[in-house]
């Protein structure tokens, strides 16, 4: 059994401490706010309006802009979501759950704006709103997860066992994901395999390529810099006994 | 100090309901394999997969040259390949703004006994590839040169 035993690095322990979050946090905050704004702010701009036409869709296609970083993101985040609250089960630990909850609004928010903004795409493209197939069918399901998380959450008042128990439904919800990712390629599909992939050579041209990227990575800052603040505002709302807090500057007055 | 002994249970435990979880939808999922597919393609169709007259859904690409519109109505006829076998698709209606040759479709309706797919809804399919027009031109422009090159080449032979 060796193998498992190894030690979580210190940074790793720090992190769960509410106090040294809530500072850490508190600084790189700003930094994500600055990236996310020229990062969104710079792709939207270049795709949405200079980007050069599809020579099938034309102007339509820019909604990809908006549709693929939401998507990319609405799977990125449940992950994410599973991961911290796996964390606060083995290692009991308060942020994590807390960072766990702050994750389901966010990403039940960028899953809507995928279903929405594929429909609207969907339409002049493939001539439909929607179809029941695998893709879309499994990023319902996946907004219906996020659902159940987030009811389950407001059902349990005492939090810590809310943590645990958004916690397994979150990581049993997990197994969508790959589903998600693979239906265009192990079934028969109307929405098409992926033009965007960090790994592979891209399907576009890198004038349409560069500004997609741009937006992805600043879509990532700004959940970043969203699961920080929600997750500083926990520490104030349930830390407010403890003697960091009660004379800390930023609940001065209160 | 090691990794305590609660801990790597309980990540045993995470991981176990994970596998476990994992295991149980792909044998659901190759289960209803069938059925997750959202249409029939052109070999389903010949190997006798697709149920004949009863709604179902058929996809291919459209083959180069097939298009055939009748002269006082909307109906049209083409042909759709997996590159392994073709179906014959009849519609009548207005086609999507998508709709071309060498492209993808799925189109709704029933395939009847003669093999004909008799469609009543065709939703072009996009391709994951984005261009703008000045390179499809070019490819066009090459296309149409190295076509022009080998029938030069067979005149001169």
């Amino acid at each position: 059994m060796s193998s498992l035993d190894w030690r979580m690095p210190r940074w790793f322990h720090q992190m769960g401490s509410p106090k040294w979050f809530y500072e850490w946090g508190g600084r790189l905050q700003s930094w994500f706010a600055l990236a996310a704004l020229v990062l969104l702010g710079w792709g939207m701009i270049w795709g949405l309006a200079f980007a050069p036409a599809d020579y099938q869709q034309g102007n339509s296609f820019r909604i990809m802009y908006v549709h693929v970083p939401a998507a990319i993101l609405s799977q990125s985040i449940f992950v994410s979501m599973a991961v911290a609250g796996a964390i606060g089960i083995i290692w009991k630990m308060k942020v994590a759950f807390m960072v766990a909850r702050s994750c389901i609004a966010i990403g039940a928010t960028f899953t809507a704006i995928a279903l929405l903004t594929g429909a609207i795409w969907g339409k002049p493209t493939w001539g439909t709103y929607w179809v029941w197939d695998a893709r879309l069918t499994s990023t319902l399901v996946l907004l219906f997860l996020y659902a159940g998380v987030m009811a389950l959450n407001q059902a349990i008042s005492e939090r810590q066992t809310a943590g645990k128990a958004t916690a397994i439904l979150a990581l049993v919800g997990t197994i969508n994901i790959p589903i998600i990712k693979y239906s265009v390629e192990w079934w028969n599909t109307l929405h098409q395999s992926s033009s965007f992939s960090l790994t592979e050579k891209p399907t576009m041209p890198a004038e349409m390529y560069v500004p997609l990227l741009l937006t992805v990575l600043g879509s990532y800052c700004l959940f970043a810099l969203l699961v920080l603040m929600r997750t500083r505002t926990q520490i104030l709302q349930t830390q407010g006994h403890t003697k960091w807090l009660t004379q800390h500057p930023d609940i001065e007055g209160v | 100090m090691a990794m305590v002994p609660k801990r790597r249970n309980k990540l045993l435990l995470i991981v176990g309901l994970l596998t476990g979880v994992a295991i149980i939808v792909s044998l659901v999922l190759y289960a209803l394999s069938q059925n997750i597919n959202l249409f029939f393609s052109p070999s389903d169709m010949a190997q006798g997969k697709a149920p004949i007259e009863k709604r179902i859904r058929a996809g291919g690409m459209v083959r180069e040259g097939s298009l055939t519109r009748a002269g006082d109505s909307l109906k049209v006829s083409f042909l759709i390949t997996d590159f392994v076998e073709d179906v014959n698709v009849t519609y009548d209606g207005i086609l999507p703004d998508l709709f071309r040759e060498g492209q993808g479709i799925v189109a709704q309706g029933k395939l009847n006994s003669q093999g004909v797919f008799v469609a009543d809804e065709v939703l072009a399919k996009h391709d994951e590839n984005y261009m703008p027009p000045e390179v499809t031109q070019a490819l066009n422009d090459a296309q149409s040169k190295t076509q022009q090159k080998s029938q030069n080449t067979e005149l001169t032979q």
